[in-house]
């Protein structure tokens, strides 16, 4: 399936902005209120986000066209996916720490995380959903994460202020980080206007 | 009460240890398929078929699979019955597989199901890991469907089909959207947060319920989960030989 230009600019803006992963499908929701402490976590957190679910949707892609769909075994890819998915990070994690270590030091901590975010294989599921070819994939996987990156820096800045503000005694913690998921939920429905122009 | 009796199973999936609203894991179907209760009720008896069975099938095989490489083997078994289970409602029930979409192959990554295979069906017999499947899942159906019902109420005005509301009701529409999850979801952890000071205050042990993933628990089946709900699950079980 070949997709112009102007597919792939759609798949990135939908992906990214429209449907936000956490904030309107609710994936990843873990991650987005566990590690949004710091801006500067929560940047490291997206960063490995982003590298690991574009690797993943690239692979995830390939062994659906190639192993799933030819040997017409397609009803396995739940199984196959989460443990590519497991195999992958665990692989990429050695391989980082071989080759890049500045690299490794950097997203290390978070990619254990990671290893089976709901984010990764609901995306690699979306992508055999939506049938993209294997380049769709990964624009959407990668647009789909950088949602997520997005999401959780501004949430991760929200709760840097939030800290020297006087909550509730029964809102402290987990609940008014919920309502501020919330509100900004409600914001990033205001750009469900931008693909119908 | 006997601790591995079916019965006890029951009362503490259900009550006890809720995984939604004791516990608070498997957060992202929660908030994700709870826009009507017949919905949440659907994902809530699906996660229970696949959390009896998986349950019931490492329980058999807790002597076989080898230490080092279980959580690998537990994903496999659970994903065999979320396929499985998912060509079932494909074929009998379309209505609910349109609803649930995505979300029932991500009952794979649900940290309730890698979480009590971890805590519990390794390492007890098979009938009471059975029954401890059908509790928890029983559990997290009856949460899913309250939260379903109250953003049903709230945002369309009816719950199963049934008109709740008096005609001159203006139903608020955010609380079937995606932020009206956040808000439910946050207003439910600030009246766990209340019972948990309020328990406190009166001297009760309260370490039971927990707030939220917190950040021991970042990836939804990561480690982080099942490791919480292991020392949690060996601490109440030696409290009830204690007993």
């Amino acid at each position: 399936m070949a997709s112009t230009w102007k597919e792939l600019l759609v798949i990135l803006i939908s992906s990214s902005l429209v449907s936000n992963v956490v904030l309107s499908q609710f994936l990843g929701l873990c991650p987005f209120l566990g590690v949004s402490k710091k801006v500067e976590t929560a940047a490291g957190m997206g960063t490995a986000v982003i590298f690991v679910i574009t690797l993943a949707s690239a692979v995830a892609g390939v062994i659906y066209r190639f192993i799933l769909v030819p040997f017409d075994i397609t009803y396995l890819q739940t199984i196959v996916f989460i443990l590519v998915i497991a195999a992958l990070v665990q692989f990429v994690e050695m391989v980082l720490k071989k080759f890049m270590p500045g690299l490794y030091v950097a997203l290390g901590v978070y990619l254990p995380l990671i290893t089976t975010n709901c984010a990764v294989l609901g995306v690699a599921l979306k992508n055999v959903q939506k049938q993209y070819g294997i380049l769709a994939s990964v624009v959407n996987g990668f647009a789909t994460a950088a949602g997520f990156t997005v999401a959780i820096v501004i949430l991760a800045g929200i709760r840097e202020k939030m800290e020297y503000n006087d909550v509730p005694q029964s809102f402290k913690g987990m609940p008014i980080v919920l309502v501020t998921a919330g509100l900004m939920a409600i914001a990033f429905c205001g750009f469900a206007g931008l693909l119908r122009g | 009460m006997n601790q591995n009796s079916a019965g006890e199973r029951l009362y503490n999936g259900i009550i006890k240890e809720n995984p939604t609203l004791v516990l608070m894991l498997g957060m992202c179907p929660t908030l994700a398929v709870t826009t009507s209760a017949i919905n949440g009720l659907g994902m809530g008896l699906t996660t229970m078929v696949v959390l009896a069975l998986s349950n019931a099938i490492i329980s058999l095989l807790r002597n076989i699979i080898p230490d080092k490489v279980r959580i690998p083997a537990f994903i496999v078994i659970i994903a065999s019955f979320v396929t499985v289970v998912q060509m079932v409602l494909q074929a009998y029930l379309p209505f609910l597989y349109d609803a649930l979409g995505i979300y029932i192959p991500l009952i794979v990554v649900n940290c309730i199901i890698l979480g009590r295979a971890e805590s519990y069906a390794s390492k007890n017999p098979v009938i009471p890991s059975l029954f401890d499947g059908i509790g928890m899942g029983l559990g997290f159906s009856a949460a899913l469907t309250i939260i379903g019902a109250v953003r049903e109420i709230l945002g369309a005005g009816e719950v199963f089909g049934f008109h709740f509301m008096p005609e001159s009701y203006v139903p608020f529409s955010i609380f079937v959207l995606a932020p009206g999850a956040f808000f439910v979801l946050a207003a439910l952890t600030a009246i766990q947060n209340k019972v948990r000071i309020n328990g406190e205050k009166k001297g009760k042990d309260m370490s039971r319920i927990q707030s939220g993933c917190n950040s021991d628990c970042a990836g939804c089946s990561d480690s982080g989960c099942s490791r919480r709900f292991y020392g949690e699950s060996k601490e109440n079980d030696t409290k009830g030989e204690v007993k």
